[in-house]
């Protein structure tokens, strides 16, 4: 796919791991990414702060961006008994930081399938993935909307 | 005291797991639904499966060959005679699934234990990252046990004695209005609806929320009984790809007792793709 050369470079750089690792050593990074996803600040770290969920089969997701010196920051709440989806969530808030909305808004929709994640995770799995790229792209677009 | 499960044996509670972690008799095996759970803490001694990259067989749709499920069980150190008992998160989602393949394989002596990870992490009993390793066995697994589980061949046959069919998915699955869980990927099956005469009972229903415990003895009668679902007839449950359905066929089986349930594993993957195959929408 020549699509990666169009991704955040973060982002790119993080397929690229996922893309040298072999079968379970997928898991095991996917397992230190969910470790490492960032606590949310205290301003958003309560049951009423204003973040949107992200409709999911039995993982209550939530997330919310901010524009921080033109680039997005996203912030996710996700219980710790979720790893999977807190790995996901994870690449996405580390590969996204700094990007702008119109390079997240333009992210091809399938760019983690060069992770190879589909070789150990079942399709109804990474569905979660799916579901967080739309979720984060609405969120880029509608940063794009108020501005203009 | 409410009234006891009818097979109550084939559930175990937490106090016994944790008065039971050194039996060598018995072999704890965590099955999850997110694929790295076990990794970040489990009970002391757990075995891992999983049930897509352990359970299910690599190239065909379908399980493990008898002899793969020999070489799990071998690798796994489990013999004829232990005692398996299954836990998981997410209502004992997979837990059930794993029961029902062992089931499948004719191992004797499996339980459920009650209230899965959720319960044992709420009385905060311990956990842990150690993953442990277990003396091989040689296992001999018996002849499929054909009886509880369905093919699409005997649902055509169940639906034309008119026997009843519980459809253990979402209500919008049921309905058509969607093809899969809500607010996921809608694809897996070319129509939308239900097999022609199935009740729709959503499967977790069946737990009380807060403790992820199955609901009493009284409670599950009622909700299976009011929609028709009754002990003096065959069952057959589905959902999407007839893992839901596994823990609907547990509470029917063993918590209620009913002798003739069966788990539709091909279920609405299969179904909605079959040319010709009778459904209906709508609720």
């Amino acid at each position: 796919m020549s699509a990666s050369k169009e991704l955040p470079e973060r982002l790119a750089e993080i397929i690229a791991d996922f893309k040298l690792a072999e079968g379970r050593e997928k898991l095991e990074l996917l397992l230190e990414y969910s470790q490492n996803l960032a606590p949310l600040p205290e301003a958003l770290n309560h049951p009423h702060a204003p973040m949107e969920p992200v409709p999911e089969c039995m993982t209550p997701v939530s997330v919310t961006a901010e524009i921080q010196n033109g680039g997005m920051v996203f912030y996710f709440r996700i219980p710790e008994e979720s790893p999977t989806v807190r790995g996901y969530a994870a690449i996405i808030a580390d590969g996204l930081k700094g990007a702008s909305p119109e390079q997240v808004m333009n992210l091809p929709a399938d760019f983690f399938l060069e992770m190879g994640l589909q070789q150990v995770l079942t399709p109804q799995r990474l569905n979660g993935m799916s579901a967080i790229i739309a979720h984060v792209k609405r969120l880029a677009m509608g940063i794009l909307q108020t501005k203009n | 005291m409410s009234e006891q499960y009818v097979h109550s044996e084939y559930l175990v509670e937490t106090d016994w797991v944790a008065s039971h972690l050194n039996d060598p008799e018995v072999r704890l095996v965590e099955a999850d639904e997110d694929a790295l759970l076990y990794a970040t803490g489990h009970i002391p001694g757990a075995a891992q499966v999983d049930w897509f990259t352990t359970l299910q067989h690599p190239v065909v749709r379908d399980f493990l060959t008898t002899t793969q499920f020999e070489e799990l069980c071998g690798s796994l150190g489990i013999s004829n005679q232990t005692t398996v008992v299954f836990y998981g998160d997410k209502n004992n989602w997979f837990a059930c699934y794993s029961f029902w393949l062992f089931e499948y394989y004719g191992h004797e002596n499996i339980r459920v234990m009650n209230g899965g990870r959720q319960k044992w992490v709420l009385e905060n009993r311990p956990l842990t990252k150690d993953t442990p390793t277990f003396p091989r066995t040689t296992y001999k697994a018996k002849k499929p046990s054909k009886n509880i589980r369905a093919f699409r061949e005997d649902v055509m046959k169940h639906i034309e004695k008119n026997l009843p069919l519980v459809d253990v998915r979402s209500p919008q699955e049921y309905s058509g209005e969607l093809l899969a869980m809500p607010g996921y990927p809608q694809e897996g099956a070319q129509r939308g609806g239900h097999i022609i005469g199935a009740v729709n009972i959503p499967w977790a229903q069946a737990v009380n929320t807060e403790t992820g415990t199955f609901k009493s003895l009284e409670e599950l009668r009622r909700l299976y009984t009011t929609k028709g679902i009754t002990p003096d007839k065959e069952i057959v449950a589905y959902c999407r790809i007839g893992e839901r359905s596994s823990h609907t066929w547990f509470v029917l089986k063993y918590l209620l007792g009913y002798p003739n349930v069966k788990n539709y594993d091909g279920s609405w993957t299969e179904w909605g793709n079959l040319v010709g195959a009778p459904i209906e929408k709508g609720a």
